[in-house]
């Protein structure tokens, strides 16, 4: 059949031109959603294909998500912010070696009306006791992001147990990424800690405003990992560890240092 | 609605200044589902016509199954297929995860059975028409099944428009097994999705209006192709 | 040679029905058979039992030859209702004899001389279906005729077609008839039977009532049930 035969090489001939442009130099990070939506991909990464000639493509997820992506190897590098977790993956020998990138903080926003009346002050803590007590809205992520987990660990520095005596209406798990979570809480008007990145790009503010900020308790440490090749043998080993070198070579933390938005540095670049 | 008003402003603003970025996630939308309904129809139309004809054991059970899998929910299917072709799943040496070909893969998956499914249905009405004269000039099974996809085509192009309506809509697998990774695995619904969650609904909303018109346009053209030929071939 | 074709008590019956109970006959080459009865006699069912489209449910229908490929490829069959593909008039043919397995380099030629016979060479190129229903009736016979069948099957061919339609289609069966073709035609109208077939076969609730030559038929019917139809047929005869 002469029509059937054409279509056939007709496919063949588009899937080998998928292939085609897959043969391209580039290496696979995954990443978290906030890091990329704060922009500092679109700033960073062209520099180093610049240096490099290396593609680099992200795959931004929740940062469970992130880092079970390369559990399977799917990745090449790992560039996430949840300490415990990252221990954990190299622990389970999906790493080879961690490094501190750099760090970027947290902030309480809550609407301008402030009901817990925490606006202003220096002590997240305090803080989320007093938004507990007022049993005013407060939106969660939980989605097992760096976020959410950087969330429950000050729940717990409050002694506060969100899941258990002190659960209420006034705790919505909403089970999102940081966008859409900042989006329900502009519509119930709600407490809600995110990254300061992803507040400063967010455009869809309504009441909202930063409540708290400044406490060292809200910085958020960074850090990147190459795959496992031992683990994982098609790993891009020697691009993928070229990318981690850049990352926390000076040339790379400067261009950490240098992303702005609106004047005001998001990220604190610490690698040692 | 303000927001409304300002979204069609918007959009007319995007598709007059055109840049090349969304020049870029339009042409790789278009490439992806446009792949997929190929490849899905090249297998469902054969596959729905067969059933019409055929007479085997369980024949009912296959139909009640294809017409379900319609509604196959697409970030299952997403789910699914990114954990065939992850690394450490069984299709990983393919290599094809979070590229487009990862996403043509799923897309497929998806609209295969809507595509088979309206196939059947179609064909089987048609093999009521068709069926002794064909069995009496000796066209059996597969050969009669093929020979009436291809007389009643213009009908089929309907169910292969459903087939682009749902690929180019969904969101839910080409997010899981593409990765949104910009610039090579972006397509317009992964975009929308990423801009509402950023909070940028107008500019959601927009490029949300570019898609349904682009889709519309598609129907359209479709439907004036179906017009013309019907007119010269009865 | 497919023909003699016979019949071993054949029979059928569907939905609990018995439409045609145990029949044996035999079916020779040469004369023109016509099969006449009533609505619902069972006409149309044994004609397809014939051809081979229904599955007997009882007894035996034997060709005189062994081979299946051959014994379809020498038949053809004209339905009432003539069922054309979407394609142009000698399309419509060409696929029939693409079929057959007719060589590819002769299909065209084949196909065009039997649009010639029929009389629908100047329309070869038009789509088959915005034919009229007589041109559309001849095509028909012109894909019958292009396979050269040794038996050409016709159930009730110009039930749908007006009086000059229903002419030029008998003048096409004459035609096949004259060219040795065995003729086994099912029809309502009388006066074509008398006017095409030499022997009649008159079916009375699936039963095989009576077997004649054709004038012998309308003048002294030897059933009362055949002379009943006729009567009811024809009240002025």
């Amino acid at each position: 059949m002469g029509m059937t035969r054409r279509s056939l090489f007709a496919l063949l001939l588009a899937l080998s031109a998928f292939a085609a442009a897959a043969q391209e130099k580039f290496i696979t990070v995954s990443s978290t959603t906030s890091t990329e939506q704060s922009g500092l991909f679109k700033h960073l990464l062209p520099a180093f294909t610049a240096k490099t000639g290396i593609q680099v493509r992200v795959v931004a997820v929740g940062t469970g998500q992130a880092l079970d992506i390369g559990r399977r190897g799917d990745a090449d590098v790992v560039f996430v912010h949840a300490k415990p977790l990252e221990e954990k993956f190299l622990a389970e020998g999906n790493g080879v070696r961690r490094f501190d990138v750099m760090y970027n903080d947290f902030v309480l926003i809550g609407p301008k009306a402030d009901p817990a009346k925490v606006a202003g002050t220096k002590d997240i803590v305090a803080a989320l006791k007093k938004i507990k007590d007022a049993q005013a809205p407060f939106v969660s992520r939980g989605d097992k992001s760096g976020t959410h987990f950087a969330e429950l660990e000050l729940w717990k520095a409050a002694a506060i147990d969100v899941a258990g005596k002190d659960k209420g209406a006034w705790y919505r798990d909403t089970g999102q990424g940081m966008g859409p979570a900042l989006n329900s809480a502009a519509g119930m008007n709600a407490y809600i800690l995110s990254d300061r990145g992803t507040w400063l790009s967010f455009k869809n503010r309504a009441d909202l405003v930063i409540s708290v900020e400044g406490d060292r308790r809200l910085f958020n440490q960074y850090g990147i990992m190459l795959v496992n090749p031992a683990k994982h043998p098609q790993v891009k080993k020697e691009m993928g560890q070229s990318f981690v070198d850049w990352v926390i070579s000076p040339e790379g933390q400067k261009a950490i240092a240098d992303y702005k938005i609106n004047g005001e540095q998001l990220f604190f670049p610490n690698a040692k | 609605m303000e927001s409304v008003s300002q979204a069609l402003a918007g959009a007319l603003g995007l598709i007059a200044s055109w840049d090349a970025q969304l020049a870029g996630i339009v042409a790789l939308s278009l490439t992806v589902s446009l792949s997929a309904v190929f490849c899905a129809t090249l297998l469902a139309l054969p596959l729905g016509a067969a059933v019409a004809v055929a007479r085997f054991p369980g024949r009912r059970a296959l139909i009640v199954l294809l017409n379900a899998l319609m509604g196959l929910p697409p970030v299952v299917v997403g789910l699914v297929v990114y954990l065939l072709l992850s690394r450490a799943g069984p299709l990983g040496p393919l290599g094809i995860l979070f590229t487009p070909a990862a996403m043509v893969f799923a897309q497929t998956v998806l609209i295969l059975p809507l595509i088979a499914a309206l196939c059947r249905q179609a064909v089987e009405d048609a093999w009521m028409e068709y069926e002794e004269q064909l069995r009496s000039l000796g066209a059996n099974g597969m050969r009669a099944a093929l020979t009436l996809v291809w007389d009643i085509r213009f009908s089929l192009l309907t169910a292969v428009l459903a087939g682009l309506g749902r690929a180019s809509a969904e969101v839910g697998a080409v997010i899981m097994v593409g990765g949104n990774i910009d610039g090579v695995t972006r397509v317009m619904t992964t975009t929308i999705a990423l801009e509402t969650s950023k909070g940028d609904l107008p500019l959601a909303l927009s490029l949300g209006i570019v898609l349904i018109l682009l889709v519309l346009v598609l129907n359209a053209a479709a439907y004036l192709v179906k017009e013309a030929a019907q007119r010269r071939y009865g | 040679m497919i023909l003699p074709l016979t019949l071993d008590r054949l029979a059928f019956a569907a939905g609990g029905r018995t439409i045609i109970p145990p029949l044996s006959l035999e079916i020779g080459a040469g004369a023109a058979t016509v099969i006449l009865g009533a609505n619902g006699a069972g006409k149309s069912v044994l004609m397809r039992l014939m051809h081979g489209l229904l599955r007997p449910t009882g007894g035996r229908i034997t060709w005189s030859e062994s081979d299946e490929a051959r014994i379809r490829r020498q038949q053809a069959m004209v339905f009432q209702r003539p069922v054309m593909l979407r394609r142009s008039a000698l399309a419509n043919v060409v696929y029939a004899l693409k079929l057959a397995n007719a060589p590819a380099r002769e299909r065209e030629a084949r196909a065009l001389d039997s649009l010639k016979e029929v009389g629908l060479l100047p329309i070869a190129h038009r789509p088959a279906r915005v034919l009229s229903g007589g041109e559309q009736q001849r095509l028909a016979l012109a894909r019958a005729w292009a396979l050269h069948p040794e038996v050409l099957f016709l159930d009730e061919p110009t039930a749908s077609l007006d009086p000059s339609a229903t002419r030029e289609i008998e003048n096409i069966i004459k035609a096949f008839d004259a060219s040795g073709t065995k003729i086994v035609m099912a029809t309502h109208n009388l006066g074509q039977a008398r006017r095409l077939g030499d022997e009649v076969l008159f079916l009375h609730q699936g039963r095989l009532v009576e077997r004649t030559p054709v004038d012998r038929f309308f003048k002294e019917p030897s059933s009362a049930e055949a002379a009943a139809f006729i009567k009811g047929e024809l009240p002025w005869v």
